[in-house]
């Protein structure tokens, strides 16, 4: 295991920044100084002259990134995601979602694997806030080949995006060949018995989980929800039809995120089944190290089986 | 300034004036009196000051106008549709559930809105964007945006204040217009945003300070604005809410009211006698 490669999905950002500004002299970069923490700061090097920081006023950043978008320019917002989706909610909501500008929120420090900082910056709830802005994809990518193919994506899409990065290194689950496409899960590997649907780090877990619960005879299969809103409720409700169960794997609360779109989707598409949430139980974080807080939380392959097991027995 | 154009300005504000109240009474919502204290400004705006094509609203050189203060829609509409932006009939749709013209401004549904707005101290920033955008693709067009003086409690507007100066966005020019109420009462009772122009010269802006209602002091302002470099410029725009009909005047219930038929009568009885008489 040694030579996993381990990457967070904030450097990957970072890196697609600027190789987006090498060939789109559009693209502009604006934080609420964190560039060094979001890896905008790569940006920034390279491109300076497109590059603007707003201070610690997240809010008025929004607001500006708007006025960009308006005159054409493709912008990308950072700050971590507690600021970008909570602190800024109303700025996200008024100034970039109502008028559909193009605007893209790359927002880095989601969820638990925040580690150290605490509850203060372990934002939890960013996906179920973003998800309520009409016209507005959420993409959670799981590994730093994803994060990077969603920011290229993400910069082709005509519109807003609020996409979430972590903290924490984490291992690579794709290879280069991985295509990405907005709005679109994929089946990465079949099974039978129960569907996980995980998204962010918690798409690593599912798979260990599957091996796990192989082992016990019991056939997972594991999709990769990367696109959050639009939710590819095709591919999901496919799965769910064909194994019966569905578990949910989110670093997120279970209120109104991964979980509740998945359960939404599975409720409404004619053939309910069982679906069990795993996420952050309705919960603030705490401080510790990124690694151990995910175990305390139940965010973890050991958790996902034991909630798989829960969902094949209320079939 | 020119009296042959002063005296236009004068008969298209009044023009726009009647539009704010037709309009208002028709939705039987809305916002008169802080509508009827920046129409002068705005009027001013559109017809003296800024570079717009009402056949080409989404013209990329053209300058931009950012409504912070949205819930003065109706005077923007009365200004949008004089400067032939869309049918002055449109008017009397405001507020309707099938109407281009939305209770605050909005780029999907009216041509020559440049930003949606209504939720406030939002505004500024998306100018200081837009400022900021010019700036950056060499280009020459100007910025500007109206705030409430009750709107600058919103501390966004600091956020916003504190930016434009510190990237030095001399292409925008903020308007506070200065009538003094708020739907709670006088802003000084609320909560004191005074003094105005203290404040912004302390965030690094050019103030200038004017009457909101004369002419000639508001073709200096912007005409001084658009001289001083470096900098933003503020224009604090000492107003009357309610300018034009006697009863809505200095009024604090006029915030957000429309007016009954009686009421409408009356206005429009004002209005058209200062019409006339601007004409005669």
């Amino acid at each position: 295991m040694a030579d996993v490669i381990k990457t967070a999905t904030r450097d990957a950002y970072g890196k697609a920044l600027v190789e987006l500004g090498a060939t789109n002299d559009k693209v502009v970069v604006l934080d609420a100084d964190l560039a060094a923490a979001t890896k905008t700061g790569m940006f920034k090097k390279a491109y300076p002259d497109r590059f603007f920081d707003s201070g610690i006023a997240e809010s008025n950043m929004m607001g500006v990134a708007a006025g960009l978008a308006t005159a054409g320019y493709t912008v990308f917002a950072s700050t971590f995601a507690m600021f970008a989706a909570g602190r800024a909610y109303e700025q996200v909501r008024n100034s970039i979602g109502y008028p559909h500008l193009n605007v893209k929120i790359g927002a880095t420090h989601a969820g638990i694997s925040v580690g150290e900082d605490g509850a203060s910056h372990q934002c939890c709830e960013d996906i179920a806030l973003m998800r309520v802005i009409p016209g507005m994809v959420v993409i959670n990518p799981a590994d730093d080949i994803e994060a990077r193919a969603a920011v290229l994506a993400a910069a082709a899409y005509d519109g807003p995006v609020y996409m979430r990065f972590g903290r924490l290194a984490v291992p690579r689950v794709f290879d280069e060949s991985y295509q990405f496409e907005i709005g679109k899960a994929v089946v990465l590997r079949p099974g039978t018995d129960v569907t996980i649907c995980a998204t962010g780090l918690m798409v690593k877990e599912a798979l260990e989980a599957q091996e796990m619960l192989a082992a016990e005879g019991i056939s997972a299969e594991i999709v990769n929800v990367a696109t959050i809103k639009p939710l590819d409720n095709e591919t999901i409700l496919a799965s769910a039809a064909k194994t019966g169960a569905v578990v949910t794997a989110e670093e997120h609360s279970i209120i109104g995120g991964l979980g509740s779109a998945v359960a939404e989707a599975v409720c409404e598409g004619g053939k309910p089944v069982p679906v069990v949430r795993l996420g952050v139980n309705d919960t603030f974080g705490k401080s510790g190290p990124a690694v151990e807080l995910l175990h305390i939380f139940g965010l973890d392959a050991q958790t996902i089986v034991a909630k798989a097991k829960q969902a094949i027995a209320l079939k | 300034m020119d009296a042959v154009i002063k005296k236009q300005l004068k008969i298209k504000a009044c023009t726009a004036r009647i539009g704010i109240v037709e309009s208002v009474y028709n939705a039987k919502s809305g916002h008169p009196g802080g509508s009827l204290s920046c129409v002068d400004i705005l009027t001013y705006l559109y017809f003296c000051h800024m570079n717009v094509d009402p056949q080409n609203p989404k013209w990329e050189d053209r300058d931009r106008f950012v409504l912070s203060k949205g819930h003065a829609a109706p005077a923007l509409y009365a200004v949008l549709a004089l400067k032939g932006f869309f049918p002055a009939e449109k008017l009397v749709t405001l507020r309707k559930s099938d109407s281009m013209l939305q209770g605050h401004p909005s780029i999907k549904y009216t041509p020559g809105v440049d930003m949606s707005t209504g939720s406030l101290g939002q505004g500024i920033s998306a100018a200081c964007g837009m400022a900021l955008g010019a700036k950056l693709g060499g280009k020459n067009y100007r910025v500007y945006t109206i705030l409430g003086d009750g709107e600058i409690q919103e501390g966004q507007v600091w956020e916003a204040a504190m930016y434009a100066s510190a990237k030095g966005l001399d292409n925008l020019v903020a308007v506070v217009d200065y009538n003094g109420l708020q739907i709670d009462g006088t802003c000084a009772e609320v909560n004191s945003p005074y003094p105005i122009a203290e404040k912004f010269k302390a965030f690094g802006w050019n103030v200038i300070e004017i009457c909101a209602h004369s002419f000639d002091e508001i073709d200096a302002a912007f005409r001084a604005a658009a001289e001083f470099k470096g900098k933003p410029s503020v224009i604090i725009a000492e107003s009357v809410k309610g300018k034009g009909v006697s009863y809505m005047e200095n009024q604090v219930g006029w915030h957000g009211k429309a007016p009954n038929a009686e009421e409408y009568a009356q206005a429009r009885q004002e209005l058209d006698a200062q019409l006339a008489a601007l004409k005669a």
